[in-house]
């Protein structure tokens, strides 16, 4: 009886519940995932023991501060109580967002600005998917921005939106950003080759015209100005964006550069990944409304990539006439950079060999980074 | 035969005096984390290897010649 009486004290056995146990099932689907297919592993590992620790009965790692009651004193939080709050205060995904930025040429964007459409475009796919949500599947207004902004394939933005109009399914869309991220290899190209003709596949591009210095210096400083103008609440990712980019162009702050690139960004997705990963609570996440939302995030994804395509058909049709673009660099609207540019090169050299559309696919790529953040602030700006 | 995008070269697949086939891989291309095969616009021989692996390359430099 003693042994039990201790184990019942000091153990954590006893507060085992069934759901943790289930939650470790979906923990394995996600390490299988994330380690044996590598589906996004630099995110869906840390968010995935997130969620592994809290399904385990530590209570102490998650605590807020308080005072005990017996002595009066002040007993400190859990680890996590303050490593969370980086997404509470919303501080993680705008420092993701630096890294984004020191690491993102916006050359190609800049060389072609019309590809700026295609990333609007892709936008479409969140509207829609928000309007789906909305009016059909149950969702609030605010629960209906955060699951259609998924199709933007912007994994901070979508945290950074779930964190201030819905942090109850902070877990689940996370999740289903990163997983559908991974997956753009297999969503997209059907997409794209249903959507296109074989002579559309196989248009060349002109070669982009290489941009100096200070035009992406001038690009990074106007466009923050202008966006931040435009939709004032996305302003701290966009701020972060255009200032990692601004040290990566001035060529004069190697150490910073690197440090944003690299240490930074790393570091802070460790705890953005784990953080969110501690919101996928057996009650949290074990819920009707977390399959409906890997639905609709097909959906977003589906929609997004549908859209950019056919916008750039329709510019073929009326302002692209003399210079056309290829269909298939519409898909990189979704801002998930480079993967999403990375397919509409592949599905263009399945056609074309000799046809390269990796570099004009990155202008729509970084267009809809912009896009999806712009997209979030008007959310954040007319729902919160 | 010239670059068609900038990027670095990972991999020289073929050497000068090597016949080739059109659609042949002449070497490897490394851009935004992607490797890309850069392959022959028609059949012939190579006269001439004018980059290097691991070198970074700029969209319009001379990779190769074929004749």
């Amino acid at each position: 009886m003693d042994i039990v009486q201790l184990l019942h004290d000091l153990t954590g056995f006893y507060n085992l519940s069934l759901g943790m146990v289930f939650m470790w099932v979906v923990c394995v689907v996600l390490f299988y995932l994330a380690v044996v297919k590598e589906f996004e592993p630099l995110l869906l590992i840390p968010i995935t023991f997130g969620a592994f620790l809290a399904n385990l009965p530590c209570e102490n790692m998650w605590n807020a501060p308080g005072v005990d009651p017996a002595t009066g004193h002040v007993v400190a939080g859990g680890l996590y109580y303050y490593i969370m709050q980086g997404i509470h205060l919303e501080l993680f995904p705008p420092i993701i967002f630096l890294g984004v930025g020191a690491l993102t040429d916006f050359g190609p964007l800049i060389a072609n600005p019309r590809t700026l459409l295609l990333g609007g475009a892709a936008q479409f796919g969140v509207a829609a998917t928000y309007q789906c949500a909305y009016y059909f599947m149950g969702f609030n207004e605010g629960e209906s921005a955060t699951i259609g902004i998924i199709g933007g394939a912007d994994g901070p933005t979508t945290i950074l939106l779930a964190g201030k109009l819905a942090p109850h399914l902070l877990g689940a869309v996370a999740v289903a950003a990163y997983s559908y991220m991974a997956l753009v290899p297999m969503i997209q190209p059907p997409i794209m080759n249903a959507l296109t003709t074989h002579a559309e596949k196989r248009i060349r591009m002109k070669s982009l015209r290489p941009v100096g210095r200070a035009e992406k210096l001038i690009f990074a400083a106007m466009s923050c100005a202008l966006t931040i103008m435009l939709v004032p609440p996305a302003a701290p990712l966009l701020g972060m964006l255009f200032l990692g980019n601004f040290l990566r162009e001035s060529n004069v702050c190697d150490r910073l550069t690197k440090a944003s690139q690299n240490e930074i960004i790393n570091m802070t997705t460790i705890f953005l990944g784990t953080s969110v990963g501690a919101t996928m609570t057996a009650e949290n996440f074990l819920r009707f409304d977390t399959l409906k939302i890997l639905c609709m995030g097909v959906v977003a994804f589906g929609v997004a990539t549908a859209a950019g395509v056919l916008m750039a058909k329709l510019m073929n049709l009326t302002i692209n006439r003399s210079n056309p673009i290829n269909p298939l660099i519409g898909s990189a609207g979704v801002s998930a950079v480079p993967m999403a540019a990375r397919v509409s090169q592949v599905v263009g050299a399945t056609h074309d060999k000799q046809n390269f559309l990796l570099m004009h696919a990155m202008g729509p790529n970084v267009a809809g980074v912009i896009g999806t953040a712009v997209i979030a602030g008007y959310f954040i700006a007319t729902l919160k | 035969m010239t670059c068609p995008l900038a990027g670095s070269v990972f991999k020289v697949v073929t050497s000068v005096g090597a016949s080739v086939q059109e659609g042949d891989t002449l070497m490897i291309l490394e851009a935004m984390k992607m490797e890309t095969p850069i392959t022959a616009p028609c059949a012939g021989t190579v006269k001439s290897v004018d980059v290097a692996q691991g070198q970074t390359v700029n969209e319009g430099q001379v990779l190769c010649t074929l004749g």
